[in-house]
Formats: structure tokens, sequence, C-alpha cells
């Protein structure tokens, strides 16, 4: 009893020599190798650009409240979202679970001491922060107004905005993506533990897997498009102006080649968070892992021949829109094995609602609507009529938000005892999932009908009649910001007075949850040897229902 | 400590996240290949660019394709090739255990033969193009048939060999760190992953060049009319 008064100064609970304290000191986190420290290192940052995007979007909704708009120049407005954009997809969404929850557990869930290369990976976070500095000092020094897609003309010559810092900082952070991408798949493939199969593998780890081939098939694209736009730019020679020969159109295909499929690099680790999240709280074995194993990969595999459905309305030849069109149908099929595939998991478990699971069901109903109304944007006729509106913005932040981010801190949330070693306070944490859930609704939905009754996207003003759902968005946009900074809040405080959370606080199965919270250094003290399936919870069967 | 103990057993080079020497030799090579894998999206993002524009402005590509000097780019196919071959003996006679002053030697060759390309591409090819003002951007004063469409052409010219050139002073880079390692007796026939991986790297640069030569000189139907 005294020892533990005694430790209470340091540490309100005893966590024993871990990752976290085995060594103090700035010096220990910066020249880290360890698999976990990047993913803190990761976390932080991407946390930071998260809250930079959130601000531009905050600041947009508060514009849109007045028809005339209430805050800004039309030009200002521009840059903000495009800033929101550009921060949000690149600096936030496309790493925000591989690099931080992936780095963190591959290791841990396949039973390795770290990645395959641990050096690379702590490059890859530098290479990473450096392109954040250029996006941040591009948007401190006056931003861009091009949107998140760079499409010329906006971004060459009709541009005087900090293009070329932009994109140079999209260029490096993509190396970032492809070297962790590289690192994930040969960590994958070469460093599982003994009897740890292809298909005992949990399938958060099928789904980054797929993502990684996406980081390392697609990105390779976009760097090289902007390669060539940053040289148009400072040259002044026209890759992708009609005026010398080039073709506008060629930059889309070559951008949508890379960022169609990022679309996937930004739902399919969510999708393996899910698959956690449903069979943990629901203590049962995923129903069909094969499915959802290889549902993955096929998603990963179709989402590099969709790109043309962003095109539908550019002059594609008609032909060419009619097999984008079939072929985007095709991504419905694993999408939906999936969810099928969670519903029968849910089906007679016993299911828990805390707060990790409270975002698993959000996403399954979020992702279900994200992504039924993408197929009106898949069909070519409603296209034409929906393209370019605010249904589009609906239908993907319903993927990317309602998605991604409720995947991402439902993940958060379900590790964080594992990472930190301790508990958060699961009542705040039940009510900032609740708040982001009707946040998440009241800012998106009205922006369906909005766009079904055609306001256009990207306008600073718009007419009167559209004014009552732009404040229904707005007040939501308000809520889902509040329910964002409560978890930051109550995040930093467990990490210091949370009670100790144990080894496995929920119960849950796979190789992370048998080790000490927060793990060793070197994550296992003996390699484990695996001779179980994954989600081998004692009430799957008939035998014991 | 026994584990600790049973680690610092295995050769040097061996690091601590693997479980055996030859886990961590396949790991480095399945590494490298994926990171090929990039390399080649990265380069077909610019060739697809290319074919694009090729069909687009034919007659102009091919007035493009006429700027361009073939015996330095063959020449240049050549060295490289050569240099392929020199590399691959080097790793071959760390494998077999030769002594070290053969692997360098291999190497050194190696590396000259790099810098004999950038030499030859810098000096007799760019700086040429750059007197006589066919280079986009920087110095043009290409008046003749076809001049925009000939721009875009040496455009791409100058990315895709740049893109090029950069690989192979990264590659000379790599050689220049391999000598360094082989002269400090870090391989031997059991361990010498870093020799071959690096070779492929080498080996793909060339490749590039392999495509890049015919791409850009030879397809312009330079022997067929006038």
């Amino acid at each position: 009893m005294s020892t533990a008064i005694a430790d209470l100064h340091e540490t309100p609970a005893d966590l024993g020599v871990n990752y976290l304290n085995a060594s103090y000191g700035i010096r220990s986190w910066l020249l880290t190798k360890d698999h976990k420290r990047i993913g803190l290192l990761y976390l932080a940052t991407i946390t930071l650009m998260f809250f930079v995007g959130g601000t531009a979007a905050v600041l947009m909704r508060l514009h849109l409240i007045e028809p005339q708009g209430a805050l800004f120049e039309p030009e200002t407005y521009n840059k903000l979202f495009s800033t929101h954009g550009i921060i949000m997809v690149f600096f936030f969404l496309v790493p925000s679970i591989p690099a931080t929850l992936g780095n963190f557990l591959i290791p841990l869930m396949i039973g390795a001491r770290d990645v395959a290369f641990p050096k690379l990976n702590l490059l890859s976070w530098y290479i990473f922060v450096t392109g954040c500095a250029f996006a941040l000092y591009a948007t401190l020094s006056g931003g861009v107004d091009t949107g998140w897609t760079f499409y010329p003309p906006y971004s060459s010559s009709f541009s005087h905005t900090h293009v070329v810092a932009v994109a140079l900082g999209v260029f490096i952070a993509g190396f970032s993506s492809i070297l962790t991408g590289l690192n994930f798949i040969v960590t994958i493939h070469k460093m599982r533990a003994p009897g740890m199969t292809w298909f005992r593998l949990p399938l958060f780890i099928w789904a980054l897997y797929a993502t990684s081939l996406i980081f390392v098939l697609g990105t390779p694209v976009i760097a090289i498009t902007l390669f060539l736009l940053g040289l148009e730019r400072i040259l002044h020679v026209g890759i992708f102006d009609p005026a010398v020969g080039g073709d506008p159109l060629l930059f889309q295909h070559l951008f949508w080649f890379y960022s169609h499929p990022a679309v996937y690099i930004m739902i399919l680790p969510g999708m393996g968070v899910i698959s956690e999240l449903i069979t943990a709280f629901s203590r049962k074995k995923i129903f069909g892992y094969t499915f959802v194993a290889f549902s993955s990969l096929s998603i990963a595999v179709i989402s590099f021949v969709v790109w043309g459905h962003h095109m539908f309305v550019t002059g594609q030849s008609i032909y060419a829109g009619l097999v984008f069109s079939v072929l985007s149908f095709l991504v419905a099929i694993p999408s939906a094995i999936k969810v099928f595939n969670w519903t029968a998991t849910l089906y007679k478990g016993s299911i828990s609602y805390q707060a990790p699971m409270l975002y698993a069901l959000g996403f399954i109903g979020l992702f279900t609507i994200g992504g039924l109304t993408g197929l009106f944007l898949a069909s070519l006729a409603t296209d034409v009529h929906l393209n370019g509106t605010y249904f589009i913005v609906a239908h993907f932040h319903y993927i990317m938000v309602g998605g991604a981010v409720m995947a991402y801190l439902g993940g958060i949330h379900f590790w964080w005892p594992k990472i930190t070693g301790r508990l958060y306070p699961d009542y705040w944490a039940r009510v900032a999932a609740a708040l982001i859930f009707i946040g998440f609704n009241l800012t998106f939905f009205p922006q369906f009908v909005l766009g079904y009754l055609g306001m256009p996207r990207r306008y600073a003003v718009y007419p009167a009649e559209f004014q009552v759902l732009n404040v229904m968005s707005s007040a939501g946009a308000s809520i889902l910001g509040i329910g964002y900074v409560i978890p930051l809040i109550y995040l930093t405080w467990s990490m210091r007075y949370g009670p100790a959370a144990g080894p496995n606080p929920w119960r849950a199965k796979g190789l992370e949850w048998t080790i000490t919270s927060p793990p060793p250094t070197e994550n296992f003290e003996e390699t484990p040897v695996v001779t179980e399936e994954a989600y081998s919870y004692p009430s799957s069967g008939v035998a014991s229902v | 400590m026994s584990e600790l103990a049973a680690h610092s057993a295995h050769p040097p080079g061996f690091a601590h996240q693997f479980e055996t020497i030859a886990q961590q030799r396949e790991a480095g090579k399945l590494g490298m290949w994926v990171f090929l894998v990039t390399e080649i999206l990265f380069f077909g993002g610019m060739f697809t660019a290319y074919t694009v524009y090729r069909s687009l402005h034919l007659q102009a590509f091919v007035t493009g394709s006429h700027l361009l000097e073939v015996k330095f780019g063959a020449t240049n196919t050549a060295v490289l090739i050569v240099s392929s071959l020199t590399m691959a003996l080097a790793i071959r006679s760390a494998q077999t255990g030769k002594r070290k002053g053969q692997t360098i030697f291999w190497l050194i060759l190696t590396m000259l033969l790099g810098a004999t390309f950038l030499f030859l591409k810098f000096r007799f090819e760019w700086y040429h193009d750059y007197v006589d003002g066919i280079v986009p951007g920087v110095s043009w004063s290409y008046h003749g048939p076809y001049a925009p469409g000939a721009q875009l052409f040496m455009c791409f010219y100058f990315f895709m060999t740049g893109l090029h050139a950069l690989h192979m002073v990264v590659g000379i880079g790599i050689l220049t760190v391999l000598i360094i390692m082989t002269a400090r007796n870090k391989f031997s026939s059991e361990y010498y992953a870093p020799l071959e991986i690096s070779g492929l790297y080498w080996h793909f640069v060339d490749i590039v060049w392999i495509f890049l030569f015919p791409l850009l000189y030879l397809i312009g139907g330079r022997y067929l009319g006038s």
C-alpha cells in the first residue's frame, strides 16, 4: 500500500516498464525506431492537421449561414474549402488509421517485434512532417484556391496562389504513404509469428494489406502528376495547357487514377477496425471470415478501374462513361458483403454498447447511406443532375467522415487502453460518440437535399431559398465540432489520470491483448505461437449458445 | 538474456526485429521488389502521358525526336548494359566469397560506367540542347514546323531523362556506400543482401533506360523516309 502511495506522485497506477517509459526525453522520441512510438508521433501530427482542417470547415459553415455569405470575400472562401479538402484528405484521412493504429497494431497483431524496416518507418514520419510543413506554410502565407483536386487551368495559368508549395507538400507526403505501404506489405508477408497463417490474421490486417497495395500502386501516379503540374507552373511550359497542345483532361485522368483508389485508402482501414469492434463487442466470431477478407482485396482491385466516374460530364466518351459506370456498380458488391457480414455477426451476439461499439454501429449506418448514395452518382443520367452539387459533398462526407472518421475514433477508443495502459471515462466517451453522430447527420443530411434541389458546391453565396437547410447544416457542424473536442480533452486527461486498464479490458481476442498494457518495447517476451482462428470467442458456435 | 546472446551470435548487419538472417534477407528483397513496383507506376504515369500526347501530336513528336542525337543515346545504352553486367559480377564475387578487392573492383567499374553515362548525357546532349535552344522553359529558340508540339516532346524528353538521371545519381550514391561497406568487411558469402538488393535497383534503372531509348530516340521513323 505504501509503495502504491509513493508511486502516486509519478504515476497514479504502476504500469511497469513499457515502451512509453523505457526511455525519456525528446531525443528518445524523435530518434525512436519503435513502431509503437512512431504510431504516436503520427497520432500527434495528424491530430494537429485534423484541427487545422476542421477550423477551415467551421469557418466555411459559419460563412454559409447567410445567403450572401456572412464572413469572407469569395476568394477567401475558395481558399478555405481548398485548405479544408487538401489538409483533410492528404494530411489526415489518408494517413489516419494506417499510420497511427496500423503502425501501432500490425506487429502486435501478427506477433512480431517490430515492422520489417523500422528506420524506414521513422523516415516515413519525417517525410510526412516535411510535407505537412509545406502545406501549413502555404496555408499561413495565403493559401491556395484550386480546390483539393488541383485541376488545371485553375491550378496553372489562372491561379496566383501558393500552388507549387502545396503540391510539393502533397508530393512529399505521398512518399510517406508509399514507404508506409511498402513496410506494411513486407511486414505482413514476412514477419508473422509461427502459426499465424494468412487465414488466421485479424481482418484489420487484411484491410491494411489491401490499403497498402493501393498506397504502393496509386500514390506514385499522383506524385508524378503533381510533379508535372509543378514543372508546368515553374517553367511555364504547357503540359496540361491546350494552348500548346496539352490536355487538361489528361490531368484529371491521372489525378483520379490515384484519388479514386485513395477513397478506399481512407475507408478500407476503417472497415478493418469495424470488423475488430463488432466481433469484440458482440463476443462472436466474424460471420464469413474469408468473404470479409477477400472483399477487402477486391475493393482494392476494383478501385483502380472506376476513376472515370468522376469525369462523366467532362467530355469523356460516352462508351468510356458506360464502362466506368458498370465497373463502379461492382464496388457495391464487396462493400455490401462487409455490411451484411457485420450485421450477421451481430445477430444473436451478446452485444454491449461501450463507446467503441457506438462508433462501430454508427459507421455501419452512415457508411451504408454513403455507399447507397454513391450509386446515384455512378449512374450516368442521375450524375448529370447531381454532379457538382452538394449531393456529392454529402455523399463523400458520409463515407469519409461518417465512415472513416467514425472508424478511426472507434479504433482509437478501442485500443487506447492498449496504447496508454489507461482507461478513459466511458460516460464521456459515449456522450461524445452520440454528439458526433447527431452533429454529423444534422450537418450533412440537409446537404443531400440541397444538392438534389440544385445548390452547387464551392460557391461562397447561394439563393435565399436554401437558407434554412444551410443554417441546419451549420448548426450541425458546431455540434460536430464540440463532439470532436470532447475526446481530445478526456483522452489527454486519461493519459495521466486514467485508471490502469490491465492487459485486456474488453476481454477481446487477438495477440495484442495477450501482452501487458502498454506493451513492452520488444512487444513479446517470447515469440508467440498461434494455434487458433481469429475471433474465437467462447460464445461462438451453436454448442455454447 | 539467452535471446540476446543468441542474437549476438548472428553475423554483422543482423537487425533485432527478425528471427533469422534468412528472414531478414527475404524481407529486404521483397521490400526492394515492392519499391520497384512503385517506381514502375511512378515512371508509368509519365510514359502514359507521353503515349497519349504522342498519339495526339504524332508528327510533332516525330519532329521532336529528330532533334535528338541517336549516337549518344546508343552509346549510353551500351554503357548501361555493361554496367549491369559489372554489377552482377560484383554480387557474384561477394556471393562466392572472393577477395574483397575483386568485389570492390567490379563496384568501382559499375560506378565509373554510371558516371560515364551521366557525363555523356549532360555534356554532349543536354548542354548542346541548351546551346541549340531546344530546352523548353529555359532556352527555346526553335521555330521549325510543329514548334508547340515539338516543345511538348522536348518537355517529356527532359522530364523523363532527367528523372532517370536522378535515379542514376542515387544509384552512384548507393554504390559509394557499398564500396565503403565492402572495404570494411561487412559482407561475406553468408551475408551480402545489401549488394543483392542494390543490384536489383541498378538493373531497374537500366531497364527504364532500355524503354526510354527507343521511345524517345528511335520510333520517330528516322530511318524510313527522308
